[in-house]
């Protein structure tokens, strides 16, 4: 039995997204750019894509630019409006536990004289509107929080933040990273107070090397990449058309079992941490502590400690029962330093290298998760036996 | 313009009646490490020589990078291959070569010309006089200096005329393949590579084990040590990489065992199963990349109590390597890099915060008594179950 519980990582793509991007790349594979039938043919995938994320998100089709993932669209919104908004200040606003495409694109502009502030967070992973105020100056140029953290599934209250740096200063731009969200939560720019938001295709069942920036109409912001002129001089280069369309194909069929795919996430959640607690010595991270069902976080991730066995470990004797989960968080899993996230969360020093994270999607079945359950069951207390005598 | 290579070997020519072994040996190495070189190649010897011929296009960096992992090569001389048309068209030809290769002509320079055809209408001698003659009235700021030239100009006439002057540094050492096999302990550390290397360069084929812990060990802990196998076999050619499923044996003995031992009993165990395959595979040795008193496991005491369970004698080229020097040969090889990627070994995942440094060989055999009852069925598994990949 294979049991994919690895979305955060990435996701299966949906036959569909296949299907069509398959036909895209044999049949319809013009350049949206040229001139004849075979470029407008082309196009009119990107024009259906940009309506169906306008829709989706209740933005202008004029407000969606394609990217190639998520990371350019972080790259692109930070670096871009720093440099577009740099005579009104040099400061910027982040959270500790950003996705390293926020972290590391924040630590490059603080190498080009960029002022940064990073937010604390509490014991659940949650930013202070408190800390948020007391941050914002008059200089303050852009906020950017991530929607849903990527490790342990905390929620920021985006829509607060967004209202709250409304009023403290019109001038703000507010970016939120919503990578891991975008498809999990019905999220609206407009209402919400949010002048860029960043999506990631192969998170949603689409394709990899796809992404989107909603850019706000009224943004001030500069391209990072030069080029030919594509997509109004935003972002130069051939349009991904193959990887753009699988990619709204993919949102348009999430969208339209929303409901009850997020109530059937949540009770997987739910089921799933009940038998996780069953384990003695495990802890499970990033909950509201009003909510120990999970409620008021991502529906899709688990993040849990288990004391005395090394996630790394763990990890390889599950997947010898064809079982795929990540370390702390993929994008970290690879290097030796531990996540940011749990750090900043103030998980304890032996439990930070003790941490799995179980993240579900559409797929994940009952049947996969009691499975699951069923290996931890077997493998723990032999993993606990077997371990580096201190 | 250079179409063929002169290989100089140097050990090999000191070699009695063995001597043609060595030289096929090294024909064999040049072919198989020019197999996946853009291009193709005529491999030949003669009187005494041999001659890597290019047919056609070819990628002349990539061969010179080749050429120089073939052991048993001292020097790989780039040869410019001119039909004979007379004397004085060699001639032209010839200061064509030294403008073409010398830009710079504020050279000393010495010809050294052979007549391997003896029908050639002048004698050496004269060849290198007039020559040397040409080529000072076509490039005056040359001089000729015949004790220490800065460029040694040879003319060999053959069937065609072959002109070289440059000779690049080969990897020096005996053909592989001269000197039997043996078998090298790979672990993914930056030492038995190295190790694995060293012992190659004396002629003696690679075969490796690696013992693999899942799911402590991981399988990109894996993929790491064929990498590492691929780099020996770039100068060893293909290696046979044994992989051997240790996980059971190392909790066994985990169980049984004082834990400090721990480290000491399970060497012991791997350099049990690496001889008992090296026998079955027709290998004279053994190869680790211990250094004497590099880790716990590494001292002479406890060397002592991994060396005894072993008939075959262990090679262990590194034994009196600092780090850094091996750090450097690994560089040299390009494995460092791949080496020090974080995944980690079966030997640290257990390993005691204070293991035994002068280990007691008695004591050790008594402890490994405590295994008696299972230790014989989990090794025979371990070895029927062993995977085998050859990497090359």
């Amino acid at each position: 039995m294979e049991v994919y519980l690895d979305n955060s990582a990435t996701t299966r793509a949906f036959p569909e997204v296949a299907e069509l991007m398959t036909r895209i790349m044999c049949e319809d594979y013009g350049n949206p750019s040229s001139l004849h039938m075979k470029g407008v043919q082309a196009e009119q995938y990107l024009r259906y894509a940009k309506e169906t994320f306008a829709r989706l998100l209740k933005v202008n089709e004029k407000e969606i630019f394609f990217t190639s993932g998520g990371t350019e669209s972080d790259n692109m919104a930070l670096i871009g409006c720093a440099r577009a908004n740099d005579r009104r200040g040099n400061h910027l606003i982040t959270t500790q536990v950003e996705h390293p495409a926020v972290l590391n694109t924040m630590r490059y502009l603080e190498s080009r004289g960029y002022r940064v502030t990073y937010l604390p967070v509490n014991s659940q992973g949650c930013i202070s509107l408190g800390d948020l105020q007391r941050a914002m100056t008059p200089g303050t140029i852009l906020v950017s929080i991530m929607h849903t953290n990527n490790e342990i599934g905390t929620l920021q209250p985006i829509a607060e933040a967004g209202m709250l740096i409304r009023r403290m200063n019109p001038n703000t731009l507010f970016h939120v990273d919503a990578v891991q969200g975008f498809g999990k939560a019905k999220i609206f720019p407009k209402k919400a107070g949010i002048d860029l938001l960043s999506a990631s295709g192969h998170k949603i069942h689409g394709p990899k090397g796809v992404g989107l920036l909603y850019i706000g109409d009224k943004v001030k912001i500069q391209p990072i990449l030069h080029g030919g002129g594509q997509q109004m001089n935003l972002r130069s280069g051939t349009d991904n058309v193959s990887g753009i369309a699988g990619f709204a194909k993919a949102a348009e069929l999430l969208y339209a079992h929303y409901e009850d795919d997020m109530k059937r996430l949540y009770q997987c959640k739910r089921y799933f941490m009940e038998g996780v607690r069953r384990l003695e010595g495990v802890k499970i991270n990033g909950l509201l502590p009003e909510a120990p069902d999970g409620a008021g976080t991502a529906p899709h991730i688990v993040s849990v400690s288990i004391s005395g066995v090394r996630s790394e470990v763990l990890l390889h004797a599950l997947e010898e029962d064809g079982i795929y989960v990540s370390a702390g968080s993929a994008c970290a899993a690879r290097k030796p330093q531990p996540s940011v996230t749990l750090k900043a969360i103030g998980v304890e020093r032996e439990l930070l290298d003790s941490t799995i994270r179980f993240s579900f999607s559409v797929y994940t079945t009952k049947e996969e998760l009691d499975y699951t359950l069923q290996a931890m069951y077997d493998k723990i207390p032999m993993l606990r036996k077997y371990t580096r005598r201190r | 313009m250079f179409t063929a290579f002169l290989i100089k070997y140097a050990e090999i020519g000191i070699k009695g009646k063995n001597r043609y072994l060595f030289e096929d040996a090294l024909v064999h190495q040049i072919k198989f490490a020019l197999k996946k070189c853009e291009g193709r190649f005529l491999i030949h010897k003669s009187q005494g020589r041999i001659y890597v011929d290019a047919q056609g296009e070819f990628d002349y960096d990539e061969t010179i990078k080749r050429l120089q992992k073939v052991f048993g090569i001292s020097g790989i001389c780039p040869v410019v291959y001119v039909e004979d048309e007379g004397f004085e068209k060699l001639c032209d030809r010839v200061i064509r070569y030294i403008t073409d290769v010398y830009p710079d002509r504020n050279k000393t320079f010495k010809v050294h010309s052979r007549r391997a055809r003896k029908d050639y209408p002048k004698e050496s001698m004269e060849i290198n006089a007039d020559i040397g003659e040409a080529i000072l009235n076509a490039c005056p700021e040359m001089s000729v200096d015949v004790h220490d030239p800065q460029i040694l100009l040879n003319i060999e006439i053959r069937e065609k005329i072959y002109i070289y002057s440059e000779i690049i540094p080969g990897p020096g050492g005996m053909p592989v393949g001269t000197g039997g096999k043996a078998m090298l302990l790979l672990s993914g550390g930056i030492d038995s590579p190295v190790a694995g290397y060293m012992i190659a360069k004396r002629g003696v084929k690679i075969d490796a084990v690696y013992f693999h812990a899942p799911p402590y060990t991981s399988e990109r802990a894996k993929q790491k040590v064929v990498d590492l196998a691929r780099v020996v076999s770039a100068y060893a050619g293909p290696v046979w990489l044994h992989v051997i499923n240790f996980t059971d044996i190392q909790l066994y003995i985990y169980e049984k065992c004082p834990h400090e031992e721990l480290t000491i009993i399970m060497r012991r165990y791997m350099m049990r199963i690496a001889e008992h395959i090296a026998k079955e595979t027709g290998c004279l040795g053994l190869i680790t990349g211990e250094s004497i008193g590099q880790v716990a496991s590494q001292t002479m005491n406890s060397l002592i109590a991994t060396n005894e369970v072993c008939e075959l004698p262990v090679y262990r080229p590194l034994i009196g390597f600092d780090k850094n020097e091996i750090v450097s040969v690994s560089q040299k090889i390009d494995a460092f890099e791949t080496s020090i990627q974080p995944y980690e070994d079966c030997c640290t995942i257990f390993v005691a915060r204070h293991p035994v440094t002068k280990p007691n060989v008695n004591v050790i055999r008594r402890h490994e008594r405590n295994l008696e009852e299972r230790i014989d069925e989990l090794v025979q598994t371990a070895l029927n179950t062993r995977e085998l990949i050859v990497v090359e």
